[in-house]
């Protein structure tokens, strides 16, 4: 079966949308994805709490906190995405620390993720040397995507690398930082996405971290192919109604 | 030498480097140059005269004839407490301070538990200049205020960990953020055996001068080549790993492990990681590590901050699966006793995290011609107050 991700990869100002799943009430995972369906998002990133999310700044650690203390578990995610694929046709990728995974067993995780209808993994604490060497083939067997970063630090032979071993989408980090830090509309981001656009690579990339609204989505979508919301999205559905919330969210980040 | 790790910074079935990429080219550049620059002659002379004339090295191996004679044994401790600043923390933080200068890193930031690596590193960077930035648990900071003050005299900023068990892994937590955001000017001078490679090998011999003082030490003290036994307590490991290191071939020397039991291993309240834990991914690498079931790390407990931690060192917890080191868990009762006993029978005040070490004594039979080493990593002063409630 085809990957929903190569179905909208290539489009324009696609707009990626994080959540923790498990915040702010449990059983809100369903309603989240429906919603986001249904006011235009274009792929959506579940995030699987863990208690120790080093790269993540404080208000998406205050959602996982607050997830884990819900009861949230991988295991229940799984149970509450099962009917997934009836209701909702949209790209889904589950981001997670890899020890969660790791204890959940790396097979039973793709093999649930298959079962589920997810697209893609992103797991920011597994680099390329790890999972080519224990679990590419897994992965691959099961048409699951496992997506990389790239940061403006990473040198050229190290793009190419990742290039290589990509599939979908490069994660391109706007800058080198944590979650949650608003980006600057700098030089030094245009100098660095303008030069990755020079490079042609095989997959295309999204921008995330540090995009915070319609201003910094639009700016960014001028040299990719669309960017992630994070902190931003989950801070605008801490408190009131998910459903008011979550459409004045995606139209005003739409809006032409 | 054997140094036990291979090229990918696995210790057997531990270790690794599970990084994010920010961080990749920050920690292949250490990969790449850490053994290249604490193996040339201008580095090991500058550290060498930095440990002797500095730190006070070689640390003694004192023969502790009183204790001894309760326990019917030879006892002998291995003196780490004697060190400038109090433990063997500093050790290592002289050596990755020079490797950072090297590698001209002008930012440090540390975390620390006890606050012992915190003052080392903070000592560190008052002697080589540069900014230093320690990173604390909230709870830690409490219980150990005298070391908070110490780091600020030495003119560090400490920055309190808020989040979860506001311990020692929530300052690694904050540390880690701090590195990611500041990759590129900054130094992580890591206190333990514990991160992503080369993390774990570097800490390892760094603090392998314990055990290398002992090569000759041991001759000298005892008449033998090798003790009989070694014994130091583990938080993250990086005393045992020193004080074990030149012996670890040596199947004679049997190597023991006194970990923090809290207030006993089925209470809820421990931090005995080998007992309670199962293999996983913490801090950049994979070692046993106290979860949940769903793979959420658990808060730990010890009455001692240093050892309050839900991880160990990727090379002990190799040791221990080849069964070459065994791990013994120590309540903080147990500790205490013990931390009196030593200062009655000896005059000497150790570290809560050494009386761990030293309540092994109680829990093993040694025979009457046998020598045992205890590593005293640290001494007492920051404990006072702990100690005080049980006068
Ligand atoms: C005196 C002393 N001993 C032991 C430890 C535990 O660390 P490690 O297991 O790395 O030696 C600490 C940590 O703070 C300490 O201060």
């Amino acid at each position: 079966m085809e990957n929903r991700i190569d179905v909208v990869k290539n489009k324009k100002n696609i707009l990626s949308v994080y959540f923790t799943a498990g915040y702010p009430s449990l059983n809100d995972t369903e309603t989240i994805i429906k919603l986001l369906e249904e006011n235009g998002a274009d792929m959506i990133e579940v995030g699987i709490p863990f208690s120790d999310p080093t790269a993540d700044g404080p208000t998406i650690q205050e959602s996982t906190n607050k997830a884990i203390e819900n009861g949230m578990s991988l295991q229940l995610l799984f149970n509450q995405l099962k009917s997934l694929r009836q209701y909702s046709n949209i790209p889904i990728l589950l981001m997670g620390y890899f020890n969660v995974i790791y204890q959940f067993g790396v097979e039973n995780f793709i093999e649930n993720c298959k079962k589920t209808g997810i697209d893609g993994t992103i797991i920011p604490d597994l680099p390329l040397n790890e999972y080519n060497k224990d679990y590419k083939r897994l992965f691959e067997e099961n048409n699951i995507y496992n997506i990389f970063f790239i940061s403006p630090e990473t040198n050229i032979d190290r793009i190419k690398e990742i290039d290589n071993a990509s599939k979908g989408f490069i994660y391109v980090l706007s800058a080198s930082q944590t979650t949650g830090k608003n980006i600057s509309e700098s030089k030094s981001i245009e100098t660095y996405l303008t030069h990755l656009k020079s490079l042609n690579l095989s997959n295309p990339f999204l921008v995330g971290f540090g995009i915070s609204n319609k201003q910094s989505f639009d700016y960014v979508c001028q040299y990719a192919n669309g960017a992630i919301i994070g902190s931003a999205f989950v801070k605008a559905i801490a408190k009131g109604n998910l459903e008011e919330s979550i459409k004045n969210f995606v139209n005003n980040i739409k809006k032409v | 030498m054997d140094n036990f790790v291979n090229d990918e910074g696995y210790f057997g079935a531990y270790g690794g480097a599970f990084i994010p990429e920010i961080l990749h080219p920050n920690v292949k550049h250490l990969q790449n140059n850490y053994l290249q620059i604490i193996n040339s002659e201008d580095f090991k002379t500058e550290l060498k005269d930095l440990l002797k004339n500095y730190v006070g090295r070689p640390s003694p191996l004192y023969h502790a004839k009183r204790l001894s004679e309760l326990y019917k044994t030879n006892i002998y401790l291995k003196r780490e407490d004697l060190n400038h600043t109090g433990s063997h923390k500093i050790n290592n933080a002289l050596g990755q301070i020079l490797l950072a200068k090297k590698l001209g890193k002008t930012r440090i930031i540390a975390e620390t538990g006890a606050g012992q690596h915190g003052v080392a590193t903070a000592t560190a960077a008052a002697l080589f200049g540069m900014k230093c930035i320690v990173y604390m648990g909230e709870i830690d900071m409490q219980r150990q205020a005298p070391n908070v003050k110490r780091m600020q005299m030495l003119g560090t900023e400490v920055i309190p960990a808020l989040s979860g068990s506001k311990t020692l892994k929530d300052a690694i937590n904050e540390a880690m953020r701090d590195w990611i955001n500041n990759s590129k000017d900054t130094y992580y001078l890591i206190g333990s055996v514990m991160g992503p490679h080369p993390y774990p090998d570097l800490v390892g011999r760094l603090q392998a001068i314990i055990s290398e003082e002992l090569l000759t030490q041991v001759e000298e003290e005892t008449g033998k080549a090798y003790p009989d036994y070694i014994i130091a307590c583990v938080g993250g490991g990086s005393n045992a790993t020193g004080v074990f290191y030149h012996f670890i071939n040596n199947d004679k020397v049997k190597l023991i492990c006194a970990e923090a039991a809290g207030q006993g291993i089925e209470s809820g309240f421990s931090a005995a990681t080998t007992h309670l834990g199962s293999v996983g991914i913490l801090h950049g690498f994979k070692t046993i590590i106290m979860q949940t079931k769903d793979g959420q790390i658990e808060e730990t407990h010890s009455i001692s901050a240093g050892l309050d931690y839900p991880g160990i060192g990727p090379l002990l917890a190799d040791l221990k699966d080849k069964n070459k080191c065994s791990f013994i868990p120590i309540t903080d009762e147990e500790a205490i006793k013990a931390g009196f006993l030593l200062s009655q029978k000896e005059g000497i005040i150790p570290a809560l995290e050494s009386a761990h070490a030293l309540a092994i004594l109680d829990k093993m039979q040694f025979n009457i011609d046998e020598n045992i080493i205890i590593n005293i990593s640290g001494r007492g002063d920051k404990d006072l107050e702990t100690y005080f409630k049980y006068l």
